[in-house]
């Protein structure tokens, strides 16, 4: 057995290194690059929720505060490309996709490791020429993270280099995502068929379907306007005979399907975390696995609900309004199947089943609401108004990152080998879940009433709900701080926890040691057992560890 | 710190063995993989093929006429020399899967030789346009008052021919890398997945082709020259 975990040494790319940092720079193990993810994703999302909370401060008050009405156009769109296309896109996938994933099916590690690595460093260059045009001549882009034409065609700000990132990162997931499929296809532990794996796997490999086969779409897009933008052929500018609303169709096919592509995987944590603190078989596996294939399909097939006012046809905005609907139904299913899941069943209630009950609340309230929107007459009256802001994180920061939370304290063990700080990880989810409810509660009622979002000023009834949500933002961060702080401790000084503290049944918390191993499962286990399998409140299946055979 | 792989197996309650598959060598994992990257470059350019289909029921008219101004000769001529290479490429593959490697080696080099005579042909008919003033950022395209639609067909033209030619100049690339993994002896007959999928990617490159050809020179040709 190897007493060495993947934190004390690794496989390279290419030579022997001895210096500690060119073996993390060069490191082609997939625990080491999620690892990696983690840092520059968390660095680029505290560097985000700043910005948000400029835009918080500045909108105070009625009238200008702190900054200017252009810049504040800048920081709007500097907060939606970093928080999507940096930050929640790679997201879980990237993080747990990659650390977890390759170990839940006893693989050694993701199918094409070398391509693993080089799609991290083409992340993190994606990442810098993002952020090059901040000190360009004439500043970051200010057309909102959505580059819609002809406004981006026009505007004398730096669009060029944020959308030559967001193809980098683009290309990026679409390799990140093809590597998980066929991991997924290739890798999975003799015995396991798909119906055996556990559902976060589910969740990513309908996910790496949505990357493989909608990301293109906005990558050939943002090459287009690039081109537009260079050589004025006319597509996407009106003036020339092209149609910018062709452009929001483009981006839409895309940019819609990525909104699942960031919930699948969280829902996959989801589905992981509710058996194993309820220690109770998940109910209905197989539905809750469908789902997750029916919602990257119908997911597809939606993205004109984004265009209601856009002047399209009504038997078009007819057609996109049910298909919506639809995507509800898949997603209920699962919802369904959770609280099945929990009921009568003994809960224990640790961090990460606290993170995933109040993504419960947070996800059906966002989730709801978008159904409300997807009616058209609804939409009408909430297109671009503070409704659909709040809409947006209540389902991608309540939902997404809450449960991006929650993996990360679920899998603190065998990241790290160590135990947080419990009563602190409460705390914290505590003032998180509070901040986040006063930061954006309020904008559904004042996007109802008419605030429209993007907007730097604003008539003085609103003050009210601007000023309540800046208290919420407060506490927010106040709480993502103590969060942080409370796991970068725990590494650093927490007591060791042992390969399997939860009592979960997943292959992951069968490995000999935590941290995890450099080479995952000392030796591949014969899977012929379901994922979640408890009786009485214990696990069924157990393992020799030195020879991995059942012994129960 | 290469890890090569280690044979291994899982053994079941009943003692029966079960080989497990390392990521190492795996010849279906890396078929399949560029197969999903494959589903990838189509849907890229089914994008901008829907762009080009799209922008034809705004402006037919003007798009027939620019079309019938492109080379049919030339544009014609790239067809056949490409499919022609996906056939030496293919007959490469092969020789190569029967274990001539120095037969499989020359098809290579004729693929090259006519991907490159591809970019050549292809060069000669952007400067053709070139010098009837119809070039990206340049003459009637930017003229005011030269018709929307033959902008935006010209447009779309240099766009997609241009990504295309990109391809053909990356595929040039890989084979030159294959021939260079060929001669080092990491290609082999026993052991030709790199060369597999090269050749699924030039057959991509030219099945687009076969699209880009009727999409551009032929929905004018009843009115050419």
């Amino acid at each position: 057995m190897s007493a060495k975990s993947y934190l004390e040494e690794t496989h390279t790319a290419f030579g022997h290194p001895k210096s500690k940092i060119l073996q993390w720079l060069l490191t082609i193990d997939h625990k080491r690059i999620g690892i990696m993810y983690a840092v520059v994703m968390f660095f680029f999302f505290f560097v985000a929720v700043g910005i948000g909370m400029t835009m918080r401060a500045e909108l105070w008050e009625p009238g200008k505060q702190l900054v200017d009405p252009h810049t504040f156009n800048q920081l709007f769109t500097l907060h939606g490309v970093i928080m999507i296309f940096i930050f929640i896109v790679p997201g879980i996938p990237a993080i747990f996709g990659n650390i977890i994933m390759p170990l839940m099916i006893g693989a050694k590690d993701v199918s094409f490791p070398r391509l693993n690595w080089a799609n991290f460093w083409l992340y993190v260059i994606g990442c810098i020429v993002a952020l090059f045009s901040l000190w360009g001549e004439n500043g970051f882009a200010d057309t909102g993270w959505t580059f819609y034409a002809p406004y981006s065609l026009t505007t004398s700000t730096n669009v060029i280099p944020v959308l030559v990132a967001a193809f980098l990162l683009g290309m990026s997931s679409i390799l990140t995502g093809l590597n998980f499929l066929v991991t997924i296809h290739r890798l999975r532990a003799p015995g396991m068929d798909f119906f055996k794996m556990p559902l976060f796997v589910w969740g990513i490999y309908a996910t790496g379907w949505i990357q493989l086969l909608a990301t293109p779409v906005v990558g050939i897009t943002l090459i287009l306007a690039m081109l537009e933008k260079y050589f004025g052929i006319g597509i996407f500018d009106p003036a020339k005979g092209g149609d910018p609303v062709l452009f929001e169709h483009l981006f839409w096919i895309y940019s819609h399907p990525a909104v699942y592509l960031m919930i699948l995987p969280a829902f996959g944590v989801m589905s992981e975390i509710i058996p194993t603190f309820s220690r109770k078989e998940i109910f209905g596996y197989r539905t809750v696995a469908l789902s997750s294939a029916a919602i990257a399909g119908i997911g597809y097939l939606v993205w004109g609900h984004h265009l209601f006012t856009s002047g399209m046809s009504d038997l078009a905005k007819t057609i996109f309004s049910f298909l919506t609907f639809f995507v509800a139904v898949p997603t209920g299913i699962k919802f369904y199947d959770w609280v099945a899941t929990m009921y009568k069943a003994k809960i224990v209630l640790r961090a990460p089943m606290v993170w995933a009950l109040g993504t419960m609340i947070t996800f059906v309230i966002g989730g709801l609401t978008g159904v409300t929107i997807t009616m058209i007459g609804g939409d009408i009256h909430l297109q671009d108004t503070y409704y659909s802001v709040a809409h947006f994180h209540y389902a991608i920061l309540g939902g997404v990152v809450f449960l991006m939370f929650a993996g990360m304290h679920y899998w603190f063990p065998i990241i790290t080998g160590k135990m947080y700080n419990e009563k602190n990880a409460i705390r914290a989810f505590a003032l998180i879940f509070v901040g986040f409810n006063l930061l954006w509660f309020p904008m559904f009622i004042a996007g109802y009433y008419g605030m429209p979002r993007r907007y730097f000023d604003y008539l003085p009834e609103f003050a009210i709900y601007h000023k309540i949500a800046f208290v919420g933002g407060v506490m927010l961060v106040i709480g993502l701080l103590w969060m942080f702080y409370n796991l970068i401790q725990g590494w650093r000084k927490g007591e060791p926890s042992g390969p399997n503290p939860w009592n979960a049944t997943t292959l992951e918390w069968h490995l000999p040691m935590a941290p995890a191993p450099l080479d995952n499962h000392t030796k591949v286990p014969y899977v012929d057992f379901r994922p979640y399998e408890y009786k009485h409140g214990e696990p069924v299946v157990k393992f020799d560890y030195e020879t991995m055979r059942r012994i129960d | 710190m290469a890890h090569e792989y280690v044979p291994e197996v899982a053994i079941d309650r009943e003692g029966n063995e079960h080989l497990v598959q390392g990521w190492q060598d795996d010849y279906f994992g890396g078929k399949m993989g560029f197969w999903l990257f494959m589903f990838t470059e189509v849907m890229m350019f089914s994008a901008m093929f829907l762009t080009l289909s799209y922008y034809y029921t705004l402006h037919p008219q003007d798009y027939t006429e620019a079309s019938a101004h492109l080379n049919r000769l030339l544009g014609g001529f790239n067809t056949v020399i490409l499919l022609i290479s996906a056939w030496t490429m293919g007959l490469g593959l092969l020789k190569m899967r029967s274990g001539d490697v120095s037969g499989a080696k020359k098809f290579i080099l004729a693929t090259m030789f006519i991907a490159a005579l591809f970019l050549v042909v292809k060069g000669f008919e952007w400067h053709e346009e070139y010098e009837h003033g119809i070039f990206l950022g340049h003459g009637h395209l930017i003229e005011e008052g030269y018709p929307l639609g033959k902008k935006l067909f010209y447009g779309m033209y240099f766009t997609m021919t241009g990504l295309h030619g990109f391809h053909v100049l990356i595929g040039i690339g890989l084979m030159i890398w294959l021939l260079k993994r060929i001669n080092a002896g990491k290609v082999t007959p026993e052991h030709h997945i790199l060369h597999f999928n090269i050749a699924l990617y030039w057959d991509l490159v030219h099945l687009i082709w076969v699209f880009v050809f009727p999409y551009f020179y032929m929905i004018g040709a009843a009115h050419g020259h």
